[in-house]
């Protein structure tokens, strides 16, 4: 019965590995050959996406009015036009330096506040604590035009005393990305776990020596990519920053865009802004990446995880 | 919480000096409950001043009143003296003949399911690409997929408004291939349902992308070879093995892109600014610039949310499952 068995075996064995070689003659048969079909697609779409991109830039150069039609290589509409450039426009450059400074102002308030959260809510095990980590979270998938609606009543009817403009667009901001802060750092403190603070107790730390001696080093890269997102966030909200601002003097970039265009005032101006916009976040994430990579040194992942978490990836 | 303090306390008459730790150690569990609490503070102060006061404000502006003189909204923070006129507005804006908010919310439904189904069609397939075969060129892949997320919104759309436009590049390109005739260009821009779809496409599918490849990278590839071991082919593993695991970044991923999209305005200003395609957000957004009606916005506003609160739970619950499946 054995025998009988292996021989069957063995005959069903070489069929098999008759069909391999009949596989290997027809490639489209090959379970491991190249998927290009796949590729294909990946690159048509990575076209789409990204050359229209690209044909906007280009027009933020054209020598002429008209965003459709090229008319030739120019600074004019960054510098040398002596009215609608970027440089002499005063609405132009106002807006580029209202973005900045709510990117700035942003960044500073929401990720301390933001870290000092996580850290407070992950080691303080509460039902309190949960129940505001639970608004935390829900601050993060709120629709922002909901968010934005919220917070343009409660500055325009209760804390009537923040004028829209600069302080309640800041406000609006801060509220709507401190949950990348307190996200980013919950996860890292979970991978962290305890056992570095126990060890520095055990040797003799105090709460606070462990915490800035141990814990805020090993933090550093989730801080520090949480700052690069909402750096990078703030250069490009629109919705809130449309809703609470108020006038010329506090419309930042993206803003000035879209209110220029809806309006029919259209032209490569409008592009050259939005040129600036993505340098602006561009230079961010680069540096970003850069610093993530210097502060994770020695550690183990790669530039891909990086570049991924810089982006906020791993928490959407 | 973090240091377990011993259970008796050491002999007092002589005490070493590594056991002179002991009777310290254990006020700090309570000392160290104290400073967590304090650092969470600032943080729940401000989540509760601006994040759930505004919430409440607007509801107390959706039940107050107005005032006739000025137009501008009185907010009634009283349950008990709340007045239902604006919801009753609302109520006859969205159900009965003079219903002009019913189309529009239909229209809204309609455009925010196909835009998101095309988005996963369009998306799935590179996101799946870049995580599992793209190989040593991954980081390049990577680098492309992800760069419009860094790019502002309103880039990416004067992006198309230049394409789109009567004289664009669009209109050039098919009048060359001999689509259409170039004595009568499409004018895209001018309210077109199309236009406005692929524009909330293109809006949103960089948020679903990086979902969808952050799940499909966590798959472990020794799965899917499992399955092809076991003679599975190409689009069976696929089907029984990949797609199976992929089903919670796909949810995450649509919830992320659908969110948002239903509170959009300004790519159906910029790419239509027609009546004829506007969608709730306009509706709502115009009603907060047109005094006298922010009330009605207020809620309307707040109906999205109560429709929206349930898949925004979800989401809150399963991202809190998966990072603890994670870890």
């Amino acid at each position: 019965m054995t025998a009988a068995g292996t021989t069957t075996e063995a005959s069903a064995r070489a069929g098999a590995s008759s069909q391999n070689g009949a596989t290997r003659l027809r490639p489209w048969r090959n379970p491991w050959r190249k998927p290009w079909l796949l590729e294909s697609f990946t690159w048509l779409y990575l076209i789409w996406s990204l050359v229209p991109i690209a044909l906007a830039v280009l027009f933020s150069f054209n020598n002429g009015k008209s965003q459709a039609v090229w008319q030739g290589f120019s600074w004019r509409w960054y510098f040398t036009d002596p009215v609608n450039s970027v440089w002499h426009n005063p609405a132009l450059h106002a807006a580029v330096f209202q973005t900045l400074r709510l990117s700035v102002y942003t960044t500073i308030i929401a990720v301390p506040l933001g870290v000092a959260f996580a850290l407070g809510i992950n080691r303080w095990r509460s039902y309190t604590s949960s129940t505001f980590n639970f608004v935390m979270i829900l601050s993060f998938v709120v629709p922002e035009l909901i968010f934005g609606v919220a917070m343009f009543f409660v500055f325009t009817v209760l804390f009537s005393f923040v004028h829209l403009g600069t302080l309640a667009e800041t406000l609006g901001l801060v509220s709507w990305n401190i949950s990348w802060p307190a996200i980013i750092v919950q996860a890292r403190l979970v991978t962290i776990g305890k056992h570095y603070e126990e060890a520095a107790a055990d040797l003799g730390a105090t709460q606070w020596q462990a915490i800035r001696r141990v814990l805020l080093p090993l933090l550093t890269p989730a801080i520090f990519a949480s700052a690069v997102l909402v750096f990078s966030s703030v250069i490009d909200d629109f919705v809130i920053v449309d809703l609470l601002s108020s006038s010329a003097g506090n419309t930042p970039m993206s803003v000035y865009i879209y209110a220029q265009q809806h309006g029919g005032n259209g032209g490569p101006a409008l592009n050259a802004l939005g040129t600036i916009m993505l340098v602006m976040s561009f230079v961010i994430v680069i540096i970003g990446f850069i610093g993530y990579r210097i502060v994770t040194r020695g550690e183990r992942g790669d530039r891909k995880s990086a570049l991924t978490t810089i982006a906020g990836a791993d928490y959407g | 919480m973090s240091i377990a303090p011993p259970k008796s306390p050491p002999p007092p008459t002589r005490p070493k000096p590594a056991r002179t730790e002991g009777p310290k150690r254990r006020p700090e569990g309570q000392q160290s409950k104290t400073f967590w609490i304090v650092l969470a503070i600032p943080g729940i102060l401000w989540l509760i001043l601006l994040f759930i006061v505004p919430f409440y404000a607007v509801l107390g502006i959706a039940e107050g009143q107005l005032n006739r003189l000025t137009e501008s909204p009185i907010a009634q923070y009283n349950p008990l003296h709340w007045s239902s006129s604006n919801v009753i507005n609302v109520y006859h804006d969205l159900i009965g003949a003079t219903a002009f908010a019913a189309p529009i919310a239909v229209r809204t439904i309609v455009y925010v399911v196909i835009a998101s189904l095309l988005s996963l069609v369009l998306g799935y397939p590179a996101a799946y690409f870049v995580a599992r075969f793209a190989g040593r060129r991954k980081g390049l892949f990577l680098v492309l997929l992800i760069a419009p997320f860094w790019i502002s919104y309103m880039m990416r759309m004067l992006a198309w408004i230049d394409l789109l436009q009567v004289n664009g590049y669009i209109n050039k390109t098919l009048s060359t291939l001999g689509i259409t005739s170039a004595s009568s260009p499409i004018d895209w821009l001018g309210g077109k349902p199309l236009t406005v779809i692929l524009g909330l496409v293109y809006g949103y599918i960089p948020y679903l992308i990086l979902v969808l490849y952050a799940g499909l990278d966590r798959i472990d590839p020794s799965l899917i070879e499992a399955g092809r071991d076991l003679g599975l082919s190409r689009t069976r593993t696929f089907l029984r093995v990949t797609l199976p695991l992929s089903r919670q970044p796909i949810l995450t991923g649509m919830l992320i892109t659908v969110l948002p999209m239903l509170g959009d305005y300004y790519t159906n200003q910029l790419l239509s600014g027609a009546p004829n395609t506007s969608m709730i957000g306009n509706l709502i957004e115009g009603q907060l610039g047109t005094p006298g009606l922010q009330g009605q916005g207020a809620v309307l506003s707040l109906l999205l949310l109560l429709v929206l609160i349930i898949p925004m739970i979800y989401y809150v619950i399963a991202t809190n499952r998966s990072s603890r499946e994670a870890t």
